[in-house]
């Protein structure tokens, strides 16, 4: 079943690269939403404690 | 009444003098037009038609470009902080110096529309239309692009972001604009069409002003 | 319920377990949608194309989701004045603009086979979601543009709000003009008469992608909340 699922024909050119475009474009905003969290949490908390300290 | 018109006065007469006017959109409307058959080649069925659709698309970039300084120049020498604590509401003001553009700029434009589609190839019988379209649609252009010449108050650039900004949201007027001028060119019924794009002209008119407003107070403060 | 949200220390402390839970129902609604939908017997007129279908039109509803988002954001932060609201409508704009250019894209790429072109501007669906995408950027471009950030955050709003009312509009404009030109025959497999084979799979990738915005946004809010607290303690630490 699941080789039926992967087959795409003559259609593969078209049908590969639509789920790779839109891993691509979910892979961007994970990674950059993430990173972005990360680095403001990391500053914000550093200031806090300089601050504090 | 006479504050009233005495503001009329003055921006209908900025914006006869900034920065040229009325010349320099047509010109620049003429000027582009002229990229057309340089780029797509002579040949007169193919210019003949899309004239309509490019003379219309050329239009809207025009009115655009020449209302680059609606707001700027008051901005900048401080008479937008008087006009904004004077008896008329900004809103008003806002919709003065639209309304103003689109008398100095915009009926030129719409006059030079038809001449320009029929200097592309056009039929001659699609000019009035093309006449009536680029007037309101002229109206549509004025409001929101000076909704997005108010907003770009704040970033001190003009041009090319007021453009960006405003030209997704031009969508409606240039498709029923573009449709009543296809319509009547090929005999189909153009009326809706028309009133569409005359319901949206009238539309911009009672509604940009509040945003006008509201962005000039934001750039103000 | 959103004015308990609306003080920033407990939408953290909501949002810091709300984002990951909205992720992991993300990917197994997702997982779901497409396990299914790619086990579905090929369609008799698009064949195996069928199965961009369940990636393509997932990510144009989010596309539209995320601009009522951030005309909601930016209507509530006009009104009350709100700094969470405003970094919630911030925040909406790129995800909104990534999944409209993956709609567009994968759009063109399931229109080729049928239509023959990589782009139809017959597709009245589509002609508002490249619209749409101009939104996202001239949004984002004006935000970028203006330095003050409370300036910054009135205009956006503004621009939002006046594209939230046009919005409508355009997408009746396009619809209207693609019937005044209807020459093609316009795929729509995306109708009410989708076979059930499909449709729930759609529907399951469709609240897939939904929870996937969920909870990017939410995480992007965070990631707001975060610089303008750092932004403002490296303010007051410069002025000590």
């Amino acid at each position: 079943m699941t080789l039926e699922a992967l087959s795409a024909g003559k259609y593969a050119a078209y049908i590969w690269p639509a789920y790779a475009v839109s891993a691509l474009g979910f892979a961007w905003m994970i990674l950059d939403t993430l990173a972005r969290a990360r680095r403001w949490k990391r500053r914000a908390h550093r200031l806090e404690g300089e601050e504090e300290g | 009444m006479s504050v009233l018109a005495v503001l009329v006065r003055r921006e209908l007469s900025l914006a006869w003098t900034r920065g040229g006017g009325a010349l320099l959109a047509v010109g620049f409307f003429v000027a582009a037009a002229v990229m057309l058959p340089l780029a797509l080649g002579p040949a007169p069925e193919r210019l003949a038609a899309v004239s309509g659709g490019v003379t219309w698309v050329v239009l809207s970039l025009a009115s655009l470009l020449s209302l680059d300084r609606m707001f700027e120049r008051d901005f900048d020498d401080g008479a937008l902080d008087l006009l904004a604590l004077g008896p008329l509401p900004l809103e008003i003001v806002a919709a003065v110096k639209c309304l103003a553009q689109w008398t100095v700029s915009g009926a030129p434009l719409a006059i030079a529309a038809p001449v320009v589609a029929v200097g592309l190839g056009g039929p001659v019988a699609l000019a009035p239309m093309i006449l009536v379209v680029a007037g309101l649609g002229g109206l549509s252009f004025a409001f929101l692009g000076g909704t997005g010449a108010a907003l770009a108050l704040a970033s001190h650039r003009g041009g090319l972001l007021i453009a960006l900004v405003v030209l997704p949201l031009l969508t409606p007027p240039v498709i029923f604009g573009g449709a009543a001028i296809a319509n009547f060119g090929s005999g189909l019924p153009w009326s809706a069409a028309l009133c569409l794009l005359a319901a949206y002209a009238f539309a911009c008119v009672a509604l940009t002003p509040f945003s006008m407003a509201g962005a000039c107070r934001n750039a103000q403060s | 319920m959103f004015s308990a949200l609306a003080n920033p220390a407990r939408f953290m402390a909501f949002s810091r377990w709300a984002a990951p839970i909205l992720g992991v129902i993300a990917v197994g609604l997702i997982g779901a949608g497409l396990w299914l939908g790619l086990n579905a017997p090929p369609d008799y007129q698009q064949g195996e194309t069928v199965k961009i279908m369940f990636i393509h039109v997932p990510a144009a509803w989010v596309a539209m989701l995320a601009y009522a988002c951030l005309g909601g954001a930016s209507f509530i932060s006009l009104v009350f004045r709100h700094a969470l609201a405003d970094a919630a409508a911030k925040a909406a704009a790129p995800l909104g603009a990534a999944f409209t250019g993956v709609a567009l894209v994968t759009g063109s790429l399931w229109g080729r086979p049928m239509w023959g072109a990589w782009w139809v501007w017959g597709d009245a669906r589509l002609v508002s979601v490249l619209v749409l995408f101009l939104l996202f950027v001239g949004y984002m471009a004006l935000r970028a543009s203006i330095e003050d950030e409370a300036k910054s955050a009135r205009a956006a709003e503004i621009l939002a709000l006046v594209g939230l009312i046009n919005l409508p509009i355009i997408k009746f404009s396009v619809e209207w003009w693609n019937t005044l030109h209807q020459g093609e025959s316009i795929m729509r497999a995306g109708g009410p008469t989708l076979a059930p084979a499909y449709l729930t799979p759609l529907l399951l990738a469709g609240a897939g992608y939904s929870a996937a915005f969920g909870a990017l946004w939410l995480e992007r809010i965070r990631a707001e909340v975060w610089r303008r607290r750092a932004t403002s303690l490296a303010l007051r630490a410069a002025l000590a």
